[in-house]
């Protein structure tokens, strides 16, 4: 524990402790005031805090929810790889749902072939919500993602069609969270929403949380497309004309292969991570997701679309 | 480990003020002054304010965060920002300032151990000042600050900010404020944010960023009383691991104070007694705990604890009601209705309710006590519940945890009121 040295009555929590302890404790709340709760993990980091938040709020037993990851198809092998073998370590359920099976089930029609598959997650999450009959979802959304999440509460309500009401979200007072919903509605929970990209990393290293290798520099070839670097992979070849270079980066955020960029880093470990997050000039999806660049609303309208 | 050395943890605080007190400048200041601002968010607001043919960038573009806010040009709800100064985290609440939007300062404020109330130095004290004063005291946060902002328009005159504190003091007094900062400041120039700025000489006092850093935390100011309301009861029976055949864990956050191994405990509300044999976090072993620190919590006896019960230090009880006197911020559109049952959950204790009087409404504005039959969306009143499951309590001003409540109407699910715990329910066992 890190404390400042103070008489034991006085004792303040350092800011990590503090998360931390508002963290379990939403966990906490979530398990007791909902009766059928799922823990969204995506392998990503901000998951991978939440899977050892729960840890903290429940060992020695079991957590009272499995975990469930919506699945573009479109991910990096490692990051999947990665997900199962901690869902295995762990020794809890995992739920995998995929947005290819909405596609032939016809629930997902993509535009074109090409369309990123990174919205249409929220038409699989609402399937699984309602094949599992999931009260609430446990996510790992911070407020200081983006703007529209800064006004969003720690225990959010969705409507029967999975849709955020900006201007009608439940007031949050105190740490009295109100996380009940009648049948088909649907609590997302946020513990982790107070926390920063910096917090997350601090968390990381503190805890000595592993990650997968995608996180920590590596060579990988990449195109430069408007602007942004665009990793060349079997679903986002490069394009006639395009060069392709070979370039030390790393990802900051990994999600869908087609709306994740990494950024140019030499930072092979968390240390070195945590001394460029302190000094970074760009925002995190700023930098690494390329599917809210369209526009200054675009998370907004997602999430009132069911998007976590 | 990180900052072995030091760490002021976390500062929670409220700003309170209109658009035109320059709120939102000043919080985009702070961030952009503090770093907290990263290129491409200022990118972005840079072409807005140039498409909205400003001539500087509009540090409060920085703040406005919904859609529908930024075509209506206000704000219409709480939003969280950050910034870190290296020793310490800040988490600011920005509650917008209109009248109607009592409710979203009472949120905003729950939270929140400091407050920045925003006074337009050519405007002096105006009612809204006195409403957000009220408001601020109301919801207990112990330590205000009155910014006054706009010195550049005034000349930057030591005598203009005299006057306002003078007039000011005057009504904290009547409102029973003892504790209140003053401190003059320019955020569109950034004069005494986190510089001190050339304009502003004659005043000795720290710049808004210094009292920021050095604020008392939450932490020191909860009541000494040990108060653990247990949110979950872990029971293993883990068949492959006979160790853990009769673990109980009672799970849950130390609301106030702390507790160690080897204390005596009483349980609520069953009365028993036991003595705590183990505190653990996370599998680790505690001798103690910090306030608001959430562990697991393992007793000598096998008592039989759930969710919504209370563990307590032995004599330290606290009070024990089914009539609840209050204060009370109405949230909901429609009106605290006296036919109704309502829910009341306070701590990890829920209970039916029934309103059983009105005592008076205060006036925001005017600070009048008025009798009303009904309470509408954004009025404070005193009023009486009656509880259906006693609710064990202290008075708000002693003891945040144990001293709020939230009403919740069971038809729709949402939190419609707010309630503040009066000491007159409280006795001496």
């Amino acid at each position: 524990m890190l404390f400042t040295a103070l008489k034991p009555q006085q004792r303040i929590l350092s800011h990590l402790d503090w998360l931390e302890a508002e963290a379990i404790h939403i966990l906490r709340e979530v398990a007791g005031q909902c009766s059928n709760p799922a823990l969204l993990f995506s392998g990503g980091k901000d998951s991978i805090c939440l899977l050892r938040l729960a840890e903290k709020a429940f060992r020695p037993g079991r957590f009272p929810f499995p975990l469930l990851h919506i699945d573009t198809g479109h991910n990096y092998p490692e990051v999947i790889a990665f997900r199962d073998r901690k869902a295995a370590e762990i020794g809890e359920r995992l739920i995998v749902r995929s947005v290819e099976d909405s596609m032939q089930r016809g629930t997902v029609v993509l535009k074109h072939t090409g369309e990123s598959r990174n919205k249409h997650q929220s038409v699989t999450l609402l399937e699984a919500i309602e094949e599992h009959g999931f009260d609430a979802c446990i996510g790992g959304a911070r407020r200081d993602e983006e703007k529209a999440r800064a006004k969003e509460r720690i225990m959010s309500f969705r409507d029967e069609f999975g849709q955020w009401d900006p201007k009608n979200q439940r007031p949050e007072l105190w740490n009295l969270y109100n996380a009940r919903s009648h049948k088909g509605e649907n609590i997302r929970a946020f513990p982790i929403s107070n926390w920063t990209e910096l917090d997350v990393w601090q968390y990381i290293e503190r805890e000595n949380l592993e990650l997968p290798s995608i996180y920590f520099a590596h060579n990988r070839p990449i195109v430069y497309r408007q602007g942004s670097i665009v990793p060349v992979t079997d679903i986002t070849p490069a394009k006639a004309g395009e060069e392709i270079i070979d370039l030390q980066v790393r990802f900051r955020t990994v999600g869908d292969i087609t709306c994740t960029a990494p950024v140019i880093s030499n930072a092979d470990s968390i240390e070195k991570i945590i001394a460029e997050t302190a000094t970074t000039t760009i925002t995190e999806r700023g930098a690494t997701r390329l599917d809210d660049q369209a526009s200054e609303a675009a998370m907004e309208q997602r999430k009132k679309e069911g998007y976590f | 480990m990180t900052h072995p050395i030091e760490d002021h943890g976390l500062l929670r605080l409220l700003t309170c003020g209109s658009v035109d007190d320059g709120k939102s400048t000043l919080i985009g200041r702070l961030l952009f002054d503090s770093k907290a601002i990263l290129a491409d968010t200022l990118s972005a607001i840079t072409k807005t304010s140039q498409r909205r043919g400003m001539q500087e960038v509009d540090l409060s573009l920085l703040t406005d965060g919904l859609q529908a806010e930024r075509e209506q040009g206000i704000t219409i709800d709480v939003a969280y920002r950050y910034f870190t100064t290296g020793t310490r985290k800040f988490i600011i609440a920005d509650a917008p300032g209109h009248e109607q939007y009592t409710r979203n300062m009472v949120t905003a404020a729950s939270t929140a151990n400091l407050a920045i109330i925003l006074v337009d130095a050519r405007k002096g004290v105006l009612t809204q000042t006195r409403r957000h004063s009220y408001l601020a005291h109301l919801v207990g946060i112990p330590h205000l600050l009155v910014a006054v902002n706009k010195m550049d328009l005034v000349e930057f005159s030591q005598a203009r900010f005299e006057e306002i504190k003078r007039d000011y003091l005057d009504f904290a007094g009547q409102l029973g404020i003892r504790e209140v900062q003053f401190i003059p400041l320019s955020a569109l120039n950034g004069d005494m944010v986190v510089d001190r700025g050339e304009n502003l000489n004659w005043y000795q006092g720290q710049t808004l960023m210094e009292i920021l850093e050095t604020t008392p935390s939450a932490q020191r100011r909860h009541a000494a009383a040990f108060r653990f309301p247990v949110q979950y009861v872990c029971r293993p029976q883990d068949a492959s691991n006979p160790a853990l055949h009769d673990y109980r864990g009672f799970m849950g956050r130390v609301e106030s104070g702390s507790i160690a191994v080897g204390d005596s405990v009483t349980v609520l509300p069953s009365g028993l007694s036991s003595t705590v044999k183990a505190i653990e976090l996370g599998g680790a072993a505690l001798a103690d705990t910090a306030t608001e620190q959430s562990v697991t919590l393992l007793l000598a006896d096998e008592i039989d604890i759930s969710r919504g019960d209370m563990i307590v230090k032995t004599g330290e009880l606290p009070s024990q009601t089914k009539q609840l006197a209050a204060t009370v911020c109405w949230l909901a559109e429609s009106p605290l209705d006296r036919a109704r049952t309502y829910l009341i959950r306070h701590t990890t204790r829920a209970t039916k309710a029934k309103l059983a009087e009105i005592a008076y409404r205060v006036d925001v504005n005017s600070l009048e006590k008025q009798a009303v039959n009904q309470l509408a969306m954004n009025d404070i009143a005193n009023v009486t519940f009656k509880l259906a499951q006693p609710l064990f309590i202290d008075a708000y001003a002693d003891n945040r945890g144990t001293g709020a409540f939230i009403v919740i109407d069971e038809s729709t699910n949402n939190t419609v009121g707010a309630g503040m715990i009066l000491q007159e329910n409280i006795y001496v066992a």
